[in-house]
């Protein structure tokens, strides 16, 4: 990641794309929220959304999956032309989490995230808090998920 | 037929589900999968980090509370999925081996004013490990249909 004084309000991070299939959706599901419209095509069809649907999870963690390989990714460049890598973490949570509209089979959604605020940290000063919103956004240009994150990020000076 | 509607959801109703193992090996196949981070993946990395030693991902937190509220209640209600959550907190870390249960508070309920076929119902959900401590905190409102307007129908 890049130090605390390096990111500014605006910044947009642009992470990519993810599809979301029959399989990975059932597979999802079954494990973390077998509701029968996430897991079962007949009984989604006479659910209220008319077609099986991700579970909002699945929506989030493709969200994070590509966030961090995008960190990594910006990490390693960084590296290779020399620069410092600042440490982030720990998220303390995440608040205002909307799944926008329901996400079926064959939509991808595109993901990104923009600043929305820094300040500094009162009880980790070597750090600052990074606060972000993510949105997912599907092939017809409609936000599906959207998100509020903090997350600390390292200080490139450090107070004495 | 669902055994749960929006009427029988009562404010301040209390109830725990669990007690459910979180083993390192789904700790780490989580992580792995959709949240490769040091601290989730490896002891000796998780060690150098301010978590100071292997702990789950807050998300995997929140799939497992999922799939236990799925399993305790949910899928015998008529639940209508949730528009979000309001807000999530990852207050300690769960560690490998933890005996993890879900404590829900219904906090409030209320009509749909647009559509009359269903309500939403306001919860806390609180993670617990094996001292009661709270691990994780997420409050969300989920959308339940009426049994009035089922029986109606």
């Amino acid at each position: 990641m890049k130090y605390f004084e390096d990111i500014q309000v605006g910044d947009v991070f642009e992470y990519g794309r993810y599809t979301f299939t029959a399989d990975n959706i059932k597979a999802f599901a079954i494990r973390f929220d077998p509701q029968p419209f996430h897991v079962d095509e007949a009984a989604a069809e006479r659910s209220h959304f008319g077609a099986l649907v991700a579970s909002g999870w699945h929506t989030a963690l493709a969200w994070m999956r590509l966030m961090i390989d995008h960190r990594r990714r910006m990490d390693d460049a960084m590296r290779e032309r020399g620069e410092g890598v600042a440490g982030i973490g720990p998220a303390l949570g995440f608040r205002d989490l909307k799944w926008l509209k329901p996400v079926y089979v064959g939509d991808t959604i595109d993901y990104k995230s923009e600043v929305t605020e820094m300040r500094l940290s009162n009880s980790r000063p070597h750090a600052g808090l990074m606060t972000f919103r993510s949105t997912g956004v599907n092939q017809h240009g409609e936000p599906v998920i959207s998100l509020v994150s903090t997350t600390f990020v390292e200080r490139r000076v450090k107070p004495p | 037929m669902p055994k749960l509607f929006w009427e029988d959801f009562q404010p301040d109703a209390v109830a725990v589900y669990g007690p459910r193992l979180v083993t390192r090996e789904e700790i780490v196949a989580f992580a792995a999968e959709f949240d490769p981070q040091p601290m989730h993946l490896d002891e000796a990395a998780a060690a150098g980090t301010i978590l100071g030693g292997l702990g789950a991902s807050g998300w995997h937190t929140c799939c497992l509370l999922m799939r236990m509220i799925a399993e305790g209640f949910l899928n015998e209600s008529a639940s209508m999925g949730a528009p979000g959550v309001d807000e999530v907190r990852w207050l300690k870390p769960l560690r490998p081996g933890t005996q993890i249960r879900v404590r829900t508070t219904v906090l409030d309920k209320r009509a749909s004013a647009s559509r009359p076929e269903l309500g939403f119902v306001k919860m806390l959900y609180e993670v617990l490990d094996e001292q009661d401590a709270v691990l994780t905190t997420l409050m969300s409102s989920m959308m339940m249909a009426r049994r009035d307007r089922e029986a109606a129908r």
